[in-house]
């Protein structure tokens, strides 16, 4: 498949694509949140000030909410609108709304939402107090657990056992178009439009607190300016405020945030503390994995129980080991909700094993490249969920070609020497070996019975509808170029209609890397089911297919000519939820990536010189964007290794402003070096496996791989700060 | 002392993407409203009201200036430029390279580094990556927007 | 909320005299309208706009100085020529500014009077002894920038007063460093910074974000003057205790602070003085 340009580049390169704040709407009114200043406790009294007339205002509470006051999640514990009590700080309690977005900035001055305190649980590491507990009988939201072996026993029998306790913050998307939705109602129809990651998600979340029915609310997703995850879950907050603010007005309502407010108000990634406790012989072949992974959730529930899925299931790395026990819970504090961020809980899990295979390799005197080289995963040996792996990805030869394409062998012999000599910089290489599966984990894929279609259209054209989002990934892109070549079509003949929730079908949400794998695998068979719908077969490609599709219409005027594809799990793919064994994902993508830094002992300064990042990825189907993938979320991970760190006060954010949360600029990167090998997946589009979340698995631990090599200091905790740095090693 | 304007409005005359154009701005407008909600000019955009992300990058007399930070009634008399003055015909190099994923930021870049191509002197004594260090980007990681730059410079010009 | 508009510095300076001083000076605007839409009480203040005295713009060359008009940018000295070559200093500094975005809106006098403790222009200068010039209705006088400061955001400039020019005097420098440590490599806030140069008046040391003002180092400063041989970063810290008061905020800590300022004086100065010694572990 050649590398075409980005569909909708042009539109974004000139300024032409309309994002939600671009686009007008008449009649529109702004939106604004008044939120709780404490982090939990009893509301007593909503005052409203007389600084404004608030004749002139729109106002809306929990009493406006139509249906139950949840928003529809996994759990629906999360109120659209606190009512009794609150849970964390920035919690929304009463909207606003008027035609001057200032005057919304003056009534939120005059609403003092007057909490009576109660007892906070701040710390997830630590066991709540009886007067902290909120939900169950610990505060812990979930709890899941995987056992394969014995592992007491095998740890019993292991010539050494390894411990250490790893931690990772919490990360900030830092997407950079703010969270924004409008909302209005038209013809007994709540419509809302606006960035998000899963239309149908918002859809769910508003008839179930408008308490209406599906066909009497509309999503559309408009132009998305970035998501990570952070517009996967949280839209569903916003659309339900837009459209209580429209309702009640009449009027449509647009709710655009601030950066200050989207940093510290909307979701982020789980921070985590992960355990491990392995059993090696003393040639370094894992014999036993103990761990134990918790993390902090927030408030309320969200997606955390799946983060915790996937961050436990990655937990032990792509490695062989025939005991193993991960433990994983999630708890509740009473801080701003954790949400969806790339990667899902496998950066955080995979950041521990990683760092961890090194302080094996340390202290058993062994090159860490040849741990990993003696542990990876083989063909015909199983994962901690007991998955065989028979993909035919040689995982030793990415791991060979990452050390080689970094120049791993000159690169220690040319640090040894500078490092000897030079009085304050010292440099160092590090790998890190990983793996992400592609699609929902489990049954999530068959429980989201994604549809696909594929509208053949009067004049011969072909229309892709589908639920799944441009988010910057390139959906557009790659869709067109699935369709253009599974038919034989152009691309010019090709559209891929805005997911709007009135004409596309539900194809499932853009998270877990399956837009391309899953989604376009349906869409090459939606396509299929267009051509048989047609008389024709899969043979049939081109100008054939069109004629054949004019010809339809011909004799069908007015019809609708639609091929649909609905998700079949691949055969070879049998999980057992209760048990938590199984084939945890139809696949994995496998990778091994390597990083070169510079300590500057002057300052504590780390910084990264070289990255490359070796991946086996199916197959790519775009060369421009998959690359694009890849790069940005290895920055994406250096910035959460290195820079991206938090100032917490009670549970929320203090931080929150670009000139004091640090993400990378173009000056504090190198150029990522990237190569792909291929291994096509039969059961992925255009057999493709998902990249989206791989990259941020691998430059956390590379990277502090490379800081133990650099000055030998074995940092356990990410964002590995200056000052953390120079902590760490004067109080050595 | 001249007399001080009020709250509500001054009049403006700016040259605009090569058009004189005269506006009433509120006093406490900023350039990137007076842009985007009165004249209807939204290619320019608002990452984070602090003059870090580089999304509102406009040209103001022949240098990139965040309009997050210019008070429309600076406006007065200056040239400005946003996007919509610069011809998708001289993109492609910026499309091939993958300079642009989810496009929030892109505006500001594509302003950033027209301005860096029509100032190749810079290069004498800047590298790419610090003239293009004032635009933010979060789905990149910088390399197809450094090699787009790159490109349109005709390959001038290190890291 | 009102903007007064002059059109020349005369203009200017009457305008604040007939307001006793109560208005703000605004010049390119990057602190003064940093979040601005939720700062809503600033919607009652009168503001004085010179971006439009034209007389304040340029900045001079002669042949004891270099002039910076009450409106020259950082970027107008990071593109002169002039400036790199005999004041490079200044130039280094003007380009840890935000980026390119800030510096060409940004202005010298602007940096100065924004009196933050954190400044990467006002080091420079008071490296370089800069003097600047006030003017009002009344008159005009001078000031050393490195007497200029009083206390956290208190300064010798009283509210009818604008920085009109800023004086550079044009001696001969064997040393002119700059060295800001922040959180990243661009658009980033100082977190230890200092500014040293030598020349025949002797060593300077201008420390930022190491106290409430930007501030020259006396006991450092002697150090070197005295020609003190110093094995390591250890041997800076009292004379830092003496000079500065670094403390604990949103962007770094104390002990950071402290040790890194030792450790960058150290390892800048070591090969210029000709210390050995005190490798770091």
């Amino acid at each position: 498949m050649a590398s075409r340009p980005r569909r909708e580049g042009m539109a974004k390169l000139t300024g032409r694509e309309l994002y939600v704040d671009d686009q007008p709407i008449e009649g529109c009114l702004w939106g604004m949140t008044a939120r709780s200043g404490e982090p939990r406790g009893r509301i007593r009294e909503i005052r409203f000030g007389d600084g404004v007339d608030w004749a002139e205002f729109v106002v809306v509470d929990h009493r406006d909410i139509p249906g139950p006051n949840e928003i529809r999640m996994i759990e629906n514990d999360q109120p659209v609108l606190a009512a009794e009590r609150v849970r964390h700080v920035h919690e929304p309690v009463v909207l606003v709304a008027h035609a001057s977005r200032e005057m919304c900035r003056r009534a939120i001055e005059q609403i003092e939402i007057v909490i009576e305190p109660e007892p906070a649980a701040l710390d997830y590491r630590v066991e709540p107090k009886a007067e902290q507990i909120q939900s169950g009988d610990g505060n812990v939201f979930s709890a899941i657990n995987i056992t394969k072996g014995d592992v007491e026993a095998a740890l019993g029998g292991a010539d050494r056992v390894i411990e250490g306790v790893y931690e990772t913050g919490a990360q900030e998307h830092v997407y950079l178009e703010n969270q924004g939705m409008a909302a209005w109602v038209e013809d007994g129809v709540v419509v809302v439009q606006g960035s998000m990651q899963c239309p149908y998600y918002v859809v769910n979340a508003l008839t179930h607190a408008l308490e209406r029915d599906a066909s009497k609310v509309r999503v559309i997703q408009t132009p998305t300016g970035g998501g990570f995850g952070g517009k996967e879950d949280f839209p569903s907050n916003l659309a339900l405020h837009a459209a209580l603010l429209a309702m009640k007005a009449r009027r449509p309502v647009k709710i655009v945030y601030d950066r200050g407010e989207d940093m510290a108000a909307t979701t982020k990634r789980h921070p985590a503390m992960v355990r491990h406790r392995t059993g090696v012989d003393a040639d370094g072949r894992l014999v036993a994995q103990d761990i134990e992974m918790v993390i902090d959730a927030g408030a309320y529930v969200t997606l955390s129980p799946v983060v915790l899925s996937r961050g436990i299931i990655h937990a032990g790395g792509p490695y062989s080991c025939d005991h193993v026990r991960i433990n994983g819970r999630a708890m509740l504090t009473n801080s701003v909700p954790y949400g969806a961020f790339r990667g899902f809980g496998a950066p955080q899990s995979q950041f521990a094993v990683e760092r961890h295979m090194d302080v094996i390799a340390a202290e058993l005197g062994i090159d860490p490249i040849e741990v990993r080289r003696r542990n990876l995963i083989r063909d015909g040996q199983s994962t901690s969920t007991g998955q065989v792996i028979n993909d035919g990805t040689d995982r030793v030869a990415v791991l060979d070609l990452a050390v080689d394409r970094a120049r791993v062998t000159s690169k220690r012999a040319t640090h040894e020497s500078f490092n000897a000599s030079h009085p304050y910089l010292r440099r160092g290489v590090g790998i890190a070996s990983i793996y992400h599966g592609g699609g929902f984990t489990g049954s999530g894929e068959d429980y989201l019975k994604s549809v696909m279609h594929v509208a053949g259209r009067a004049d011969g054209t072909v229309e892709v509808l589908s639920a799944n989002t441009e988010i910057g990934q390139g959906t557009q892109t790659i869709f067109t170029s699935m369709a253009a070549d599974r038919l034989g079509y152009e691309p010019e003949d090709i559209e891929v209609a805005t997911p709007d929730t009135s004409r596309v079908p539900n194809s499932g949400p853009t998270v877990a890397s399956r837009t391309a794998m899953v989604v376009g695998k349906l869409l090459e068979r939606a396509c299929d089911d267009l051509r048989r719908r047609v008389g024709l077969g899969d043979g049939d490609v081109g100008a054939v297919v069109k004629r054949a599709i004019c010809d339809w219409h011909e004799l069908n005027p007015g019809g609708s000519l639609i091929g649909e594809a609905k998700y079949e799990k691949p055969p070879h793919v049998s999980w057992d939820e209760k048990m938590y064994r199984g084939d945890a994902y139809g696949v994995f993508a496998w990778g091994t990536y390597a990083a070169e830094v510079e300590v500057d002992l002057r300052t504590y300064e780390v910084r990264v010189l070289a990255f490359d990042a070796v991946q086996e990825v199916g197959k790519v189907l775009n060369e421009t964007l998959a690359r694009g993938q890849i790069q940005g979320g290895v920055v994406q991970g250096i910035g959460w290794a290195l820079m991206e760190d938090f100032v917490w006060e009670r549970g929320a954010m203090k931080n929150n402003q670009l000139t004091n949360y640090i993400i990378p600029t173009s000056m504090d990167v190198p150029p990522i070096g990237v190569v792909f090998l291929e291994n096509p997946y039969e059961h992925g589009g255009g057999g493709a496996k998902g990249i989206g979340e791989l990259p941020m698995d691998g430059p956390g631990p590379a990277i502090l791989n490379a800081v133990a090599a650099a000055i030998g200091v074995q940092a356990t905790a990410i964002p590995l700060t200056p000052e953390r740095l120079m902590e760490q090693m004067t109080h050595a | 002392m001249p007399e001080p304007a009020e709250h509500n409005g001054i009049e403006v005359g700016l040259t605009l993407n090569g058009r004189q154009v005269s506006v009433v701005v509120g006093l406490a407008d900023r350039l990137l409203d007076t842009l985007r909600y009165q004249l209807g000019l939204t290619g320019t955009k608002e990452g984070c009201g602090e003059g870090e992300c580089g999304a509102c990058t406009v040209l103001m007399d022949g240098v990139p200036v965040n309009s997050c930070l210019v008070p429309s009634y600076q406006a007065r008399g200056c040239t400005v430029k946003t996007i919509e003055s610069v011809d998708a015909g001289e993109l492609g190099p910026m499309l091939e390279s993958g300079a642009t994923q989810c496009g929030a930021c892109t505006p500001g870049v594509v302003l950033s580094a027209r301005w860096l191509a029509a100032n190749k002197d810079l290069l004498e004594s800047h590298g790419v990556r610090e003239l293009m260090a004032g635009n933010l980007c979060r789905c990149t990681g910088y390399d197809g927007i450094i090699d787009g730059v790159r490109a349109e410079l005709g390959g001038d010009g290190c890291e | 909320m009102r903007v007064i508009m002059p059109e020349t510095l005369a203009e200017a300076v009457d305008a604040l005299a007939e307001l006793e001083g109560r208005a703000v000076p605004i010049a390119g605007g990057t602190d003064l309208l940093v979040h601005w839409p939720e700062r809503l009480a600033d919607r009652s203040a009168t503001y004085l706009d010179l971006s439009k005295c034209e007389e304040m713009r340029a900045h001079v060359w002669s042949d004891d100085a270099l002039v910076l008009g009450g409106l020259t940018t950082f970027w107008d000295i990071v593109r002169d020529k002039r400036a790199r070559a005999e004041l490079g200093l200044l130039v280094d500094a003007a380009r840890t500014v935000g980026a390119v975005q800030i510096q060409s809106r940004g202005t010298w006098a602007g940096n100065i009077v924004n009196a933050s403790p954190a400044a990467d222009g006002v080091p420079a200068l008071m490296a370089l002894d800069a003097t600047v010039e006030l003017t009002s209705a009344g008159g005009t006088e001078q000031v050393r920038l490195d007497e200029f400061y009083l206390g956290y955001k208190q300064m010798r400039r009283r509210p009818d007063q604008l920085v009109t020019r800023i004086s550079v005097p044009r001696w001969a420098y064997s040393v002119q460093r700059f060295v800001k440590v922040g959180s990243r490599r661009a658009q980033a806030i100082t977190k230890v910074g200092v500014a040293v140069a030598r020349s025949g008046e002797g060593w300077r040391v201008v420390a930022n974000s190491m106290a409430p003002t930007v501030r020259r180092c006396p006991a450092i400063e002697r150090m070197l003057e005295d020609q003190v041989p110093v094995s390591g970063p250890a041997g800076f810290e009292e004379a830092i205790c003496s000079d500065l008061s670094p403390i604990g905020d949103i962007r770094s800590t104390e002990a950071y602070r402290r040790g890194v300022m030792a450790r960058v004086l150290f390892h800048e100065l070591s090969p210029i003085c000709g210390w050995v010694g005190g490798e770091p572990e």
